[in-house]
């Protein structure tokens, strides 16, 4: 599927013009014993750029990046290509990875108890990772440890040093993790679900910090989320992915007014509003295929309000713009559909929204991505 | 609501003994504090907070599963009986509790159909001829199929355990539902399976629910009451359409403009400094005082209690109580 001229088209469009991609991931494919989990990925991350990936639990989020990392399991098979700088990562060696991981590349977790260690104090596990990616030690590495706590907003810096993992809460604990990232002055920062487990006012510093952060540093940003609103607060270009693919990607501006996909239009009628008059929410019916029961065809055929024969015979093509689509939404947004329009509207969302859909950004002023 | 309250809360407070350890000293856990509530028949009331804030604990209280070390709790006009009692076990029939993970709630090494059918036979209900029939009813009302209720629940997927709790859930054909983040396990998608699911189910069957939640935006789309608890104690009550598009207390202020929306944002956001609060170590005072962005001296000393603010909400913040706009934040 890398061959067709839509993709080019894709690639072409979604791009600045004449920038080197930091991140290119072409054609990657992961499957666990045989069995597909991703089916062909596209993404390019540009320089300084803040970018969303989104879709429902297993879709591949993860493993998407994790594949690209070189941080899957044996029994993992990746193909496609992921370059870095031009450089290619898959089948790399294992020392070229190790420097680029924590160094170029830094990667922050849901769950940052578990992703630090227990047994060590927060500034120590720090000051290794400064010492390992910027060759600092000592007076240097422990002066530094503590410009980044403070830079993270963590209270006391010098004392937070000092203290192990459980002795902060959640919160803090993500502060750290974000400030070890930091340590190898990334290129790139991928935070995959980081604030999934935290309180809603926690979530709101913590995605406040990685948007100053990722100003202040010029670095690149991509954020995981099954959350589109997490993703809206945060990143200028989004994918939408669904069962190992992506089937939506935009700048978050043509996205959010005017979702192309079935899929993200399942996604936000199922989000409840916060104002307004209530209506009955535009469920998605049924649930994500399994991996090893993928439906021939367009995977989301069974949930799809408008899925026609066609859909069911052929899996939709790569990204395009849809049909009748302006300059400016050509360059800003794309679906793998086969009945790509706004103007179609399914029966769930008559159900939900009685009155005709009003786009408010149609055709207006899309914005190109960062 | 000229009904007579199904539940009805009085000033319930809920101490939990303090456990000594690393910290020593901690004093003792007051998780509720002077909660104050009812819910009506076939209506709804939501109730919001951050982890830790004491929801739980509300709607193990309101279930009679604990006793509150103060107040009283109220069903069906008459006291609360002690846990255990024979009075509490032919309560229990009208009064279930559906909680986050439907896994744990389900016994993993029996069907579903018997499980859904456990409460009937408990209670007696119908003859065991007419009881395949009623779990078959229940199954469709849930939305799965009777041929469903053949399947073990590691062969469901988690919104269809999550039906299958309720479906166990309505069997006596309950008056009252607990539910304890019902589908904060669950995908967008399939939480609006849900919600949309509860909704009918209760224009169908008159059932009145207590909805426990951290996410406002289903909250407000079930709810037709809701209180927002900090620290164990209601900050801001009344209803739900009025409170999230103008919250009054400080704390919703916070809460509302701290929820992730998709599109473009309204209002800006009101990042609150601090950590989130623990109810081992309660500030006098306003609970909320440590990270109001507006207090004032007085809220170190003085605990406001709920008044009411001319739209008919209830509001415990000092500077509320002087004028709604004086505890607007300026953001
Ligand atoms: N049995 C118990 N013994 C001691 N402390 C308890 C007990 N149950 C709850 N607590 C404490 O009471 C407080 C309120 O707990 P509760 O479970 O009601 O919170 P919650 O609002 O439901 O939080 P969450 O959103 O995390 O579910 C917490 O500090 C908790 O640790
Ligand atoms: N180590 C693994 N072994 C086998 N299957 C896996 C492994 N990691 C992920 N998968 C499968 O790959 C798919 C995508 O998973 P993941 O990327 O973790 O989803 P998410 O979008 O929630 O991050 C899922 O079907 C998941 O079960
Ligand atoms: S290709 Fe067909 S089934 Fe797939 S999302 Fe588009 S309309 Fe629906
Ligand atoms: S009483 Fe004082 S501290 Fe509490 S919410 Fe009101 S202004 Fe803030
Ligand atoms: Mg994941
Ligand atoms: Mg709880």
């Amino acid at each position: 599927m890398r061959d067709t001229g839509p993709l080019d088209l894709a690639a072409a469009s979604l791009t600045p013009p004449d920038a080197t991609p930091l991140l290119a991931i072409e054609g990657l494919t992961v499957a666990f014993d045989g069995v597909p989990a991703l089916r062909g990925i596209d993404l390019t991350i540009h320089a300084g750029e803040a970018h969303g990936l989104v879709g429902e639990s297993g879709c591949g989020k993860s493993v998407t990046l994790l594949a690209a990392l070189g941080l899957l399991p044996r029994s993992a098979t990746v193909q496609g290509s992921v370059r870095l700088d031009g450089r290619e990562l898959l089948g790399a060696p294992a020392a070229v990875l190790d420097d680029i991981r924590g160094g170029r590349v830094a990667m922050i977790f849901q769950d940052p108890a578990s992703a630090l260690n227990p047994v060590h104090r927060v500034g120590a596990q720090v000051t290794e990772a400064l010492r390992l990616h910027r060759g600092l030690d000592g007076a240097a590495a422990r002066a530094e440890a503590r410009r980044l706590f403070d830079l993270v907003g963590i209270p006391d810096p010098t004392r937070r040093l000092d203290a192990y993992p459980h002795e902060l809460s959640g919160g803090q604990n993500q502060r750290v993790m974000i400030a070890m990232a930091l340590a190898g002055e990334p290129d790139l920062l991928i935070a995959d679900e980081p604030t999934t487990a935290l309180d809603a006012t926690i979530q709101a510093q913590i995605l406040d910090l990685l948007r100053k952060v990722q100003r202040e540093t010029g670095m690149a940003l991509i954020l995981i989320s099954h959350d589109l609103g997490v993703i809206a607060d945060v990143c200028a270009r989004v994918a939408v992915m669904y069962a190992g693919r992506i089937v939506e990607h935009g700048t978050a501006e043509a996205l959010f007014a005017t979702p192309l996909h079935p899929y993200t239009r399942g996604l936000l009628g199922a989000l409840p509003d916060m104002d307004g008059p209530r209506r009955r929410l535009a469920a998605i019916e049924g649930s994500v295929p399994e991996p090893w029961a993928m439906p021939a065809g367009c995977a989301f055929a069974p949930r799809c309000g408008l899925a026609v024969a066609a859909c069911r015979a052929d899996p939709p093509p790569a990204l395009l713009p849809h049909q009748g689509a302006d300059d400016a939404e050509i360059s800003a947004h794309l679906a793998a559909c086969h009945r790509a329009d706004p103007d179609i509207r399914t029966r769930a969302e008559r159900l939900a929204d009685p009155a005709p859909p009003v786009p408010p950004s149609r055709g207006t002023a899309v914005s190109q991505g960062v | 609501m000229t009904d007579p309250d199904l539940l009805a809360l009085d000033g319930v407070a809920r101490v939990y003994a303090a456990r000594r350890g690393l910290f020593g000293g901690a004093d003792p856990v007051r998780a509720v504090d002077s909660v104050t509530l009812s819910v009506p028949p076939a209506r709804t009331v939501g109730i919001v907070g951050e982890s830790g804030c004491g929801k739980s604990t509300l709607g193990r209280l309101a279930l009679g599963l604990e006793r509150p070390d103060a107040g009283s709790v109220r069903f069906a006009d008459a006291p609360m009986p002690r846990i255990g009692s024979a009075a509490w076990r032919r309560l229990r029939a009208r009064m279930q509790l559906v909680f986050q993970d439907p896994l744990g709630a389900l016994d993993r090494r029996l069907p579903v159909a018997t499980q859904v059918a456990e409460p009937l036979e408990i209670h007696r209900i119908g003859s065991p001829a007419d009881r395949a029939d009623r779990v078959a009813d229940l199954l469709r009302a849930v939305g799965l199929r009777p041929d469903h209720g053949t399947r073990y629940p590691h062969e469901l997927s988690g919104g269809q355990r999550q039906r299958a709790v309720l479906a166990r859930a309505l069997a006596t054909d309950p008056a009252l539902l607990v539910a304890d983040e019902p589908i904060s396990a669950l995908d967008v998608s399939i939480q609006a399976q849900v919600v949309n699911m509860l909704g009918d189910l209760q224009a169908a069957r008159g059932i009145a629910m207590l909805f426990i939640s951290h996410d406002l935006k289903v909250v407000r789309q079930v709810s037709h009451h809701v209180a927002v608890m900090y620290l164990g104690r209601i900050m801001e009550q009344g209803d739900p359409d009025a409170i999230f598009a103008d919250p009054i207390h400080p704390y919703t202020q916070a809460l509302v403009s701290a929820v992730p929306v998709a599109g473009p944002r309204r209002r800006p956001r009101i990042v609150l400094e601090g950590e989130p609060p623990n109810p081992a170590r309660r500030p006098a005072g306003c609970p909320f005082h440590p990270r109001c962005p507006i207090a004032v001296s007085d809220c170190q000393v003085i605990v406001p209690e709920l008044q009411p603010m001319p739209d008919g909400r209830h509001v415990a913040c000092l500077r509320a109580a002087i004028s709604p706009g004086a505890a607007r934040i300026a953001a």
